[in-house]
């Protein structure tokens, strides 16, 4: 049956406090404010000539990667030394697991090891929660993307990023454009922002590229730059993910740029100081010339610094939560 | 073989319209009389049925029960007593065992096995094509002289609208019954739930209502060319029973059921990637599951099923779009089925009739009645027991229930099989 808090529940502990970083939907606004905050402060960190803090030694941080990635995982990486952790990677090829089966005994091996934080991403949506709910709820798992459900850390990344050019989100107007279908970033944009107040989220994509009714969402949707781009502050342009076509969802890339690419012209659609993001790795002359990728208002590296911040925050946050909640387990079996 | 009196309990049966409160008596495994009887008829027991419900046994139009070749997630010993369980006496299962049953080798081991087992009449539903690929014509008359019941592909494609119309223009040839469980191949596979709203939300591929629609209209034309006789189990979607009930108008000898847990799930439910509802067909909107309701009601669908399909743990341990589709649906039929009784869209002896002769009837058997004279398989159950799924209680060795933790309405007392005890709730 429905359960609206069903998310809470899962990764948040009693007391309102994250234990998994599964995804945002369902996480109220002062929360999402906190990790932003948090994360500040390791903006400024990470700029210092010491960029190590000790809040997770002597802990252990698994990284497992069922499908390849090397951005986020470095970030993920590095976010987890910067916090004193120890640092596990696994490439785990999805081809070589054929089923849940092999993710289970993964899971439950890396567990017996006494890893402390799963960073996990995985091909399927809902693996992270999968993982969290049935197989390790007493490691604190953290989702570096699951299939086309979330990948919050990147969403709180780019809010991290629009707050520190834009301050008050409540009177922006953001577009997000390209590869919706199959974006598990633009489903967490979607969720921040919507929670975080923006005035309006559009989405702006050929019909192909758009799940059925992403408005229910709460996103206005565009199928042209021209309008969809008009005075906005803030656009987001998404990977055109091509690996993952498999039907004939575009007659061409060129095309694709034609229409959709974000191009000095269309920039011009939109507010005079709007910011240009992309969660990378960047399809230069697919999804945006290279020219404004490069241009004075592509906050694209900004938001690289800021993914290493945004991850120390985060996975800080859950641990406290999840070691505190195995304090209270302790304390109320008596031992 | 013993004599039985059931004493003293509501009995129901759609097919006499008898709705009364009296004894019923079983000899020699056949009704022998309902109401008074002569003094000097000798029973061995007596079945006090006070306060409960004495019916037709069940009759179940799609249960997969797993052998030969998937034992790990159910064998026809624990289905079928699973079955017996759930009030069911009757079923039909599909051919999509290992090997398929496109062979009277199959099937007679199908109900070789049964018949051991003894807790349900088990009719197979046999491959419409050899090895359900789509291509080469199965022997469907040696298959139906080895006791199939039915034909069907299953959920898997005939690609070849010509392949389509040959195996329809056979079956018809022989008066054969062909089953269809309509979806568009290209349409569905690669999804796991109801396209709408949540499977977006949730980032997991749907399966758009056009798959079924499609194949729906598809079939319905191909059935009007050919005559066949042709039933479409567990529809899903509000418009397939709207197409159906529009080729019933024009006079085609179509049937149709529906699965009982799409009465009362929707894909609002399916929010938590929350394996248990990893369902196929999928559960759709709530307005279709509205639509099926009036499918039920106006009377173009007359059967309601269990689809039932039990899955193995580690099937279901994954995350959702990689665990096995199906739940296990034998011993909730009857009271999911009761609870529109409850909600009064339905009376309920109307929902019998969907449960006994309305299958009867779309397979063309003649049972699924109480009438005197016929092998004794009746339901004895308990219209107002409350009681809370347990997925670790169940008979069925599929343990993947929604409904684990949920308290019911309806719950079988007592079934006979021909005259025996096969189930009694201890």
């Amino acid at each position: 049956m429905p359960n609206p808090n069903h998310y809470d529940s899962i990764q948040l502990t009693p007391e309102g406090q994250l234990k998994h970083f599964l995804t945002i939907e369902g996480l109220h606004a002062e929360l999402l404010t906190e990790i932003l905050d948090t994360a500040d402060s390791f903006v400024d960190m990470s700029a210092q000539q010491v960029k190590k803090v000790p809040l997770l030694r002597g802990k252990t941080v698994a990284n497992l990667f069922f499908e390849a990635s090397t951005r986020t995982l470095s970030t993920f990486e590095l976010a987890a030394k910067r916090l004193s952790a120890d640092v596990l990677n696994l490439n785990i090829s999805t081809s070589s697991t054929s089923k849940g089966e092999t993710l289970k005994d993964t899971l439950m091996t890396l567990r017996a090891m006494h890893c402390d934080m799963f960073v996990v991403r995985h091909s399927a949506s809902g693996a992270a929660h999968f993982i969290a709910e049935h197989v390790t709820p007493d490691v604190a798992v953290i989702n570096a993307g699951d299939g086309r459900h979330a990948h919050p850390t990147q969403a709180m990344l780019d809010m991290l990023t629009i707050r520190q050019h834009k301050g008050d989100f409540t009177k922006l107007k953001v577009a997000i454009v390209g590869d919706i279908l199959h974006s598990r970033v633009a489903r967490s944009q979607i969720h921040a922002l919507r929670i975080l107040g923006v005035e309006e989220i559009r989405v702006i994509a050929p019909q192909t590229l758009l799940p059925r009714h992403i408005e229910s969402m709460g996103v206005k949707v565009f199928n042209e730059m021209s309008r969809g781009l008009r005075d906005v502050d803030v656009i987001i342009m998404l990977r055109l993910q091509k690996e993952r076509m498999q039907t004939a969802l575009l007659p061409s890339e060129s095309e694709f740029y034609k229409l959709f690419g974000l191009t000095e012209a269309k920039l011009a659609y939109a507010k005079p100081d709007a910011i240009i993001m992309h969660p990378g790795p960047i399809n230069r002359g697919v999804e945006i010339e290279s020219g404004v990728a490069d241009g004075d208002r592509s906050v694209i590296l900004q938001q690289v610094t800021n993914g290493i911040a945004v991850r120390m925050a985060v996975m800080s946050m859950a641990m406290s939560g999840q070691l505190k909640q195995t304090q209270q387990r302790l304390e109320a079996s008596g031992v | 073989m013993m004599n039985i009196k059931i004493s003293n309990g509501r009995i129901i049966d759609p097919a006499t319209g008898l709705d009364q409160v009296t004894d019923l008596y079983v000899r020699a495994g056949e009704i022998y009389a309902i109401g008074d009887l002569a003094d000097d008829f000798h029973y061995d027991e007596v079945i006090d049925a006070t306060g409960l419900i004495v019916c037709p046994g069940l009759i179940d139009l799609c249960a997969h029960l797993r052998e030969p070749g998937e034992t790990h997630k159910g064998s026809i010993a624990s289905e079928t007593a699973a079955a017996a369980a759930g009030g069911i006496t009757s079923l039909i299962t599909p051919p999509t065992t290992r090997p398929i049953v496109d062979t009277p080798a199959v099937a007679e081991l199908i109900q070789d096995r049964a018949a051991d087992a003894g807790f349900a009449r088990v009719m197979p539903m046999c491959a419409l094509t050899q090895g359900l690929q789509g291509e080469q014509l199965a022997p469907l008359h040696a298959l139906a002289g080895s006791g199939c019941i039915a034909f069907t592909n299953a959920r898997l494609p005939i690609k070849s609208t010509l392949n389509l119309l040959r195996c329809l223009e056979y079956a018809a040839t022989f008066d054969l019954l062909v089953v269809f469980q309509a979806q568009d191949h290209s349409l569905s596979s690669n999804g796991c739930m109801h396209e709408g709203a949540n499977s977006t939300r949730m980032g997991l591929s749907g399966i758009p209502e056009a798959a079924e629609t499609i194949e729906v209209s598809r079939c319905l034309l191909l059935v009007e060319q050919t005559g066949v006789r042709a039933h479409f189990g567990q529809l899903s979607c509000e418009r397939s029973v709207q197409l159906i009930t529009a080729a019933q108008q024009r006079g085609l000898k179509v049937t149709a059921d529906v699965a009982a847990h799409h009465l009362i799930l929707s894909d609002e439910q399916v929010n938590e990637f929350d394996s248990s509802l990893h369902l196929q067909p999928p559960l759709r909107s709530a307005l279709d599951r509205a639509g099926l309701i009036q499918g039920l009601l106006s009377g173009s669908v007359t059967a309601i099923c269990s689809d039932h399909q039990p899955q193995d743990l580690i099937s279901k341990q994954a995350p959702f779009a990689e665990t096995a589709a199906g739940l296990s649906g034998l011993e909730t039929l009857l009271p999911l089925s009761l609870s529109l009784v409850e909600r009064k869209l339905i009376e309920l002896p109307q929902v019998i009739e969907k449960l006994t002769l309305g299958p009867a009837k779309i397979l063309g058997l003649d049972s699924g009645s109480l009438q005197i004279g016929k092998p004794a398989d009746i339901c004895i159950f308990d219209p107002n027991e409350q009681w809370t799924v347990n997925k670790n209680s169940l008979r069925s060795a599929g343990k993947n229930t929604p409904f684990n933790g949920k308290t019911l309405k309806g719950r079988v007392f007592t079934t006979l099989l021909g005259g025996r005890v096969v189930f009694r709730r201890g």
